[in-house]
């Protein structure tokens, strides 16, 4: 398998969220600033890469019926440690993305991998595939929130850019994170197709 | 012209009408509402009506022609509408750079990311209504005093903001109906309020236009205002200390504009007299939900928009028999 | 590799072994975060004392109260500087918010003047409400300006109830909740420190 291919399909042409339209709900909820769309993509990236290893490692000495709750504990397993390690280090991302962090374990993105990817490749492939998956996540999450912020608070990377009486704040509300994602996504089809 | 060629589908009907004359009606029907709302409130209501038409042709025009590139369509009249819509949802003093900003949304993302006029799911004024009041919350409920001039900076609450603010402060009705003005005032449209809505007695003369010209039928503006008044009745008669009387919601906030001019939108409303009777107990039912127990003190906005999404099923459930068939 | 089949014994012992060493995992990981958790939270809580109250070295045994009788207890930080109390941070809170609980953490001087207030929680409208972290900080507009006021001599309130402070613009609510945050927590230091004040005074 090409593992250029493998690394960047993440980014564009399988783009978990773009493309796939998979893990809605940490994209929806905690996108509405750049550092929190990049926090949160990064600890799914953390999370994605350590358990398809994993999972590539114990493949074949998981029964058949047994691999999603198996899938399961492991990937709950790394979502706590990335839990326990963000309210030790970086405890204010870790207020703001508040409950998105343990909802990791249910974001589909990461079953996903686990179960499409990881339990049919070997170690290095799945490894590359967590990493460019989750990169790719961590680079829509952190566009859809960059956007919102600029247009909802004025700001980018908290750096200021126009003054907040100017700023429109449907767009750090819900329906703001709908309207972008839906605009983003009529852009990457029409790049796709070009 | 190849349109002459055009083959459809029967029944042939032949009729006078076209997209343009219908626009048009409508925007004879708007002339009462607009120019009481100059009377009130001065040449403020003038500039705003023509930044936001200006605004809407124009990105109808340089949308259609740059980004979605095809034949522009402002000359039938729907984007000026949308424009003088959007003009009398809002306050008389509010800022150029927000119109601008209300009709492109209106313009941009409520009509032509659907496709433009006939495929939009909502009404397009309403969905830019409603991003300026959730965006620009400050600006678009500091409503101008009504003194005519327009030129003092002096603001003035709506009646059913005045009738919120003292429900929650905990007082009952008969301590602030002293505050609140007289069913004249609402009626001729001397309080504060949005461009358009604050004259009942305007908006009624523009309806019944549009009923005796046939642009729109009496069922959605009947239903909205009737499922109204039912449920402000009801609610009344329970406690008349905390909820107010049915005749003074049907007069208030954007009841009158919304039910004669915003729901009866030909695109976003279903499409039979069956169908636009349940669309209008949907919207009168949701309005007095929000009036009566939301945050915001008005809702007919957000009524108006969610019954928009239902008005597909609506369709789809009431549909006409077909000629002939089984019973 | 084939894969292992998945009979009854097999199943109960695999999942059994993934459990026991995701158990073991996030217990080492635990016991290695524990301290780094417990300094990062009251890292955060002397910053937040640090902003309402200037200049102090040392905050002493944390002091519980409620005034009022209310849902949740006021926590009083008093502060010391060269073993002299400077002043007090208050934890305090209000249900009445525009969505409920706001909590705010209020400075105040010996004699129950307001040095400074940081909002730590709420849930109140982008935009409007949520401006009260700024708007009752700005010492431009003196109408808004809460920091000096004392709520012992004239209780806070808002200009449309009869009070001296200008509501937020279109949150009226929120402000009104706000307000009575800050005399909660004053009614907490009257309470607890105020008569310790006047007994050191009275017995020197």
């Amino acid at each position: 398998m090409d593992q250029v291919k493998n690394f960047t399909k993440g980014f564009i042409r399988e783009n978990p969220v773009f493309v796939l339209l998979l893990g809605m709900c940490p994209t929806l909820g905690v996108t509405s600033s750049a550092i929190n769309g990049l926090g949160m993509g990064l600890a799914t990236t953390f999370v994605l890469v350590m358990a398809n290893i994993v999972v590539s490692l114990v493949k074949s000495q998981i029964p058949d019926k047994v691999r999603i709750p198996a899938f399961i504990v492991i990937i709950a397993t790394f979502v706590t440690v990335v839990e326990l390690v963000m309210q030790a280090y970086v405890p204010a991302l870790f207020e703001s993305l508040g409950l998105f962090i343990p909802l990791i374990v249910v974001n589909c993105i990461v079953l996903g991998r686990a179960e499409a990817f990881a339990s049919k490749n070997n170690l290095v492939s799945s490894l590359i595939d967590g990493l460019g998956m989750g990169l790719g996540f961590s680079f829509a999450l952190t566009l859809l929130g960059g956007i919102r912020e600029i247009l909802g608070s004025g700001k980018i990377f908290n750096i200021t850019i126009f003054p907040e009486d100017y700023v429109m704040l449907l767009f750090v509300l819900a329906p703001g994170a709908f309207i972008v994602l839906g605009y983003l996504i009529a852009i990457i089809n029409k790049m796709k197709k070009a | 012209m190849s349109n002459l060629l055009t083959v459809s589908p029967s029944p042939h009907v032949h009729s006078d009408d076209s997209v343009q004359k219908i626009m048009y009606r409508v925007i004879v029907a708007m002339i009462p509402a607009l120019i009481w709302s100059v009377v009130v409130f001065g040449v403020d209501a003038l500039r705003v009506t023509l930044i936001a038409v200006a605004a809407s042709v124009g990105f109808e025009y340089l949308v259609q022609r740059y980004v979605m590139k095809v034949k522009p369509s402002v000359s039938d009249g729907s984007a000026l509408i949308t424009g003088m819509l959007l003009a009398f949802n809002v306050p008389a003093n509010l800022p150029w750079w927000i119109i601008i900003i209300g009709a492109f949304v209106s313009i941009g993302i409520g009509k032509l990311s659907f496709g433009g006029i006939g495929t939009n799911i909502f009404n397009p004024a309403l969905v830019g209504r409603v991003f300026l009041l959730i965006s620009f919350p400050v600006q678009m409920t500091s409503y101008p005093a009504p003194s005519g001039s327009g030129v003092d900076a002096v603001t003035a609450p709506t009646p059913l903001g005045l009738l919120k603010e003292g429900l929650m402060n905990g007082q009952p009705i008969s301590e602030i109906a002293g505050n609140l003005p007289a069913a004249t005032d609402l009626l001729m449209g001397s309080t504060g309020g949005s461009l358009g809505e604050i004259s009942a007695l305007m908006l009624i003369i523009g309806g019944i236009y549009m009923l005796l010209r046939k642009v729109i039928t009496w069922h959605t503006p009947v239903a909205v205002l009737g499922s109204m008044f039912v449920v402000a009745a009801i609610f009344w008669m329970i406690d008349p200390e905390t909820y107010i009387g049915p005749a003074y919601h049907l007069l208030t906030g954007g009841a009158m504009l919304g039910a004669i001019f915003m729901a009866t939108d030909m695109v976003s409303s279903p499409m039979t007299g069956k169908g636009q009777l349940i669309y209008g107990v949907g919207i009168g039912v949701i309005t007095m939900s929000i009036r009566l127990f939301g945050a915001y003190p008005e809702g007919i906005s957000f009524a108006i928009l969610i019954m928009n999404a239902f008005t597909p099923l609506i369709n789809n459930s009431v549909k006409p028999k077909r000629f002939g068939g089984k019973k | 590799m084939a894969k292992r089949e998945s009979t009854f014994i097999n199943m109960l012992l695999v999942l059994t072994l993934v459990a026991l060493i995701a158990a073991g995992t996030l217990g080492f990981v635990y016991v290695l975060t524990e301290d780094a958790i417990a300094e990062a939270k009251i890292k955060a809580q002397n910053e937040a004392i640090q902003s309402v109250v200037p200049g102090f070295d040392e905050i002493r045994e944390t002091i519980v109260v409620n005034p009022d009788e209310g849902p949740e207890d006021l926590e009083i930080f008093p502060a010391y500087a060269g073993g002299e109390l400077v002043g007090v941070a208050v934890k305090s809170y209000s249900m009445n918010g525009f969505s409920g609980h706001i909590g705010v953490m209020v400075g105040l001087d010996l004699k129950g003047n307001i040095t400074g207030y940081q909002v730590l929680g709420h849930k109140e409208t982008p935009g409007l409400g949520s401006k009260m972290g700024i708007w009752f900080n700005n010492a431009d507009k003196p109408g808004q300006y809460v920091i000096g006021r004392n709520p012992g001599t004239a209780k806070l309130e808002v200009s449309k109830d009869g009070g001296e402070v200008d509501a937020i613009t279109a949150s009226t609510i929120t402000s009104r909740a706000f307000l009575e945050a800050l005399n909660r927590a004053h009614a907490g230091f009257a309470e607890k420190i105020l008569p310790e004040l006047n007994k050191s005074v009275t017995t020197p």
